[in-house]
């Protein structure tokens, strides 16, 4: 049974008044906010079991190593593929990085590289770079006015293109729009395309099983999973993640180092330069864990429940335009008022211990696209109820009326 | 009528709540005059992520004071602007540089909209003026 009121309680963050209000938490596309477990992770390896991992015979260090790859294999158990193919890094927008620099010595100038316009930067720019260094062209897929992709439009344009790469986002992190992959994914295969999609919003809301969703590569970050800040992972299947150059170099992802020259350790060792993030890797995954102990279902169906319920009472306030897809939504609602400023409104409900986001998202052409400067972002995880939607959009009534 | 930063502080200190006060930020910043489209180049835009700003600066040498112009495309930062404004325009560098934004704000209870994270521009905008001061004292 999913119970929502015990599922808050894992949430102290949740706990608490903001402007004398109790909070209402629609910013998890930002970050998700962490249950206890995570917290307690988190402090107890460092109250107790904090010493490097790979190196060091004494206990404490053993027992950091095994929890480290234990947590590995956790992680990798979520997505459905092995460890070896699980490498980690300090977030989604690094991961894309090391694949895009990894590829600069596979590509010429007669490549392709295909994005679209839905990206987050962090989905755009290392390609940019990349399209830049080696001469490829950037071409972008077509979206349709309303932000959602026409699968049969885009298969054409894949097809006529013959990219070598393609990085498409799983759901989009300002609408929440969910990409129908299959079809594209498919396309790009038959031209023998490097995959890459970006399942730094998807991947909370959507558990995807990666060898079925058949990419080279995916990304994500687990401050947006109930994990905490600073780590994220890439998993590439073992030849295209092995084919990529080294990203950074340093300690621990070398086999042997003489003056003259080093051998690099295999996959995933040799992108993992440095001390990682120990404890952040550990209580990650606990994060998982305590996603995995609700039932992936009924998580879904929840969320889902609020969502609707949301777009629902969104759409009954005259003046008000929703820019996100209300099917195939991880849980986005993306809106504007009138002519009023997302920033105003934004303030305003803060006001109300309403956290929402205001701005670009980090998505300027996908705002060029839909013809706005930005909107008000409200995203709803697992943690949100009828409550907080009914507070918000009381909040948010209050707030267009001071305005108007 | 554009009021002075005292008649502001009056009536924001008498708001009896956080939304009255809001309203009349948003309603000074309706009372600022409209910058005109020519001085909104980008040298003007002052960064801030999610709102526009802009600020043009000019210097009256005859009264050897501050003249400044300022807009945003938000209600709340233009409001928050014009009492930036009823600060600094006016006096002269000296003077400006002993004018304290931080402290008003502090007191008028608007503090938290000069923090560095609130990515609106405020803060940018109060550092440019106090080079300017500099610069002309």
């Amino acid at each position: 049974m999913f119970n929502i009121e015990k599922i808050r309680a894992d949430f102290p963050a949740l706990q608490q008044l903001i402007n004398g209000q109790p909070l209402v938490y629609l910013d998890s596309a930002a970050t998700t906010q962490k249950p206890r477990s995570v917290i307690s992770a988190t402090e107890q390896f460092y109250a107790r079991n904090n010493a490097n991992v790979h190196r060091g015979r004494h206990t404490l260090s053993e027992q950091a190593t095994q929890a480290y790859e234990q947590a590995r294999l956790t992680v990798a158990n979520y997505f459905n593929i092995t460890a070896s193919e699980l490498v980690w890094t300090k977030g989604a927008t690094e991961a894309i990085n090391l694949v895009a620099n990894g590829l600069t010595e596979q590509l010429n100038d007669n490549s392709t590289i295909i994005i679209s316009a839905l990206e987050h930067h962090a989905n755009i720019v290392p390609w940019q770079q990349l399209a830049k260094r080696t001469g490829a062209k950037l071409l972008a897929l077509p979206l349709q006015q309303n932000g959602c992709f026409d699968v049969q439009t885009c298969v054409k344009f894949i097809e006529q293109h013959k990219p070598s790469v393609l990085a498409i986002t799983h759901a989009s992190n300002a609408l929440g729009n969910i990409t129908d992959l299959d079809p594209i994914l498919h396309a790009a295969k038959r031209h023998d395309a490097i995959t890459l999609v970006d399942g730094a919003q998807a991947a909370l809301h959507l558990q995807p099983n990666l060898p079925q969703l058949g990419c080279d590569f995916y990304v994500f970050s687990a401050h947006k999973m109930l994990g905490p800040t600073g780590l994220g992972g890439l998993y590439g299947r073992y030849d295209r993640l092995n084919s990529l150059a080294v990203y950074q170099t340093g300690g621990e992802m070398i086999e042997t180092v003489t003056l003259a020259k080093t051998v690099f350790r295999q996959t995933p060792a040799k992108f993992e330069a440095g001390t990682p993030n120990i404890a952040a890797v550990i209580a990650f995954a606990a994060a998982i864990d305590y996603l995995t102990s609700l039932s992936k279902a009924s998580v879904y169906t929840h969320e889902q429940i609020i969502f609707n319920y949301a777009a629902e009472k969104l759409q009954g306030i005259a003046g008000v335009t929703i820019y996100s897809s209300l099917e195939n939504n991880i849980g986005t609602l993306c809106f504007n008022y009138r002519d009023e400023h997302p920033f105003d409104i934004a303030t305003l409900l803060d006001g109300y211990g309403i956290a929402v986001r205001s701005g670009h998202h980090c998505a300027q052409p996908l705002m060029q696209h839909l013809g706005i400067n930005g909107c008000v972002r409200a995203s709803f995880a697992l943690y949100n109820n009828h409550s907080d939607v009914d507070l918000f959009i009381a909040a948010l009534q209050n707030c267009l009326e001071l305005l108007d | 009528m554009i009021k002075t930063f005292k008649e502001i502080a009056l009536s924001l200190e008498n708001s009896p709540s956080w939304q009255q006060k809001y309203r009349e930020i948003m309603l000074l910043g309706k009372q600022l005059p409209t910058m005109p489209a020519v001085l909104k180049t980008s040298e003007a835009l002052v960064r801030g992520c999610e709102s526009k700003v802009w600020l043009y600066l000019d210097f009256d040498l005859e009264e050897n004071c501050l003249v400044i112009i300022g807009d945003s495309d938000t209600r709340i930062v233009k409001g928050l602007l014009a009492i930036i404004l009823s600060l600094y325009n006016g006096l002269t560098p000296e003077q400006a540089i002993h004018t304290d934004a931080f402290t008003q704000f502090n007191h008028l209870g608007l503090i938290q909209h000069l923090s560095p994270s609130r990515g609106n521009g405020i803060k940018a905008m109060v550092e440019r003026i106090q080079t300017m001061a500099e610069q002309k004292n």
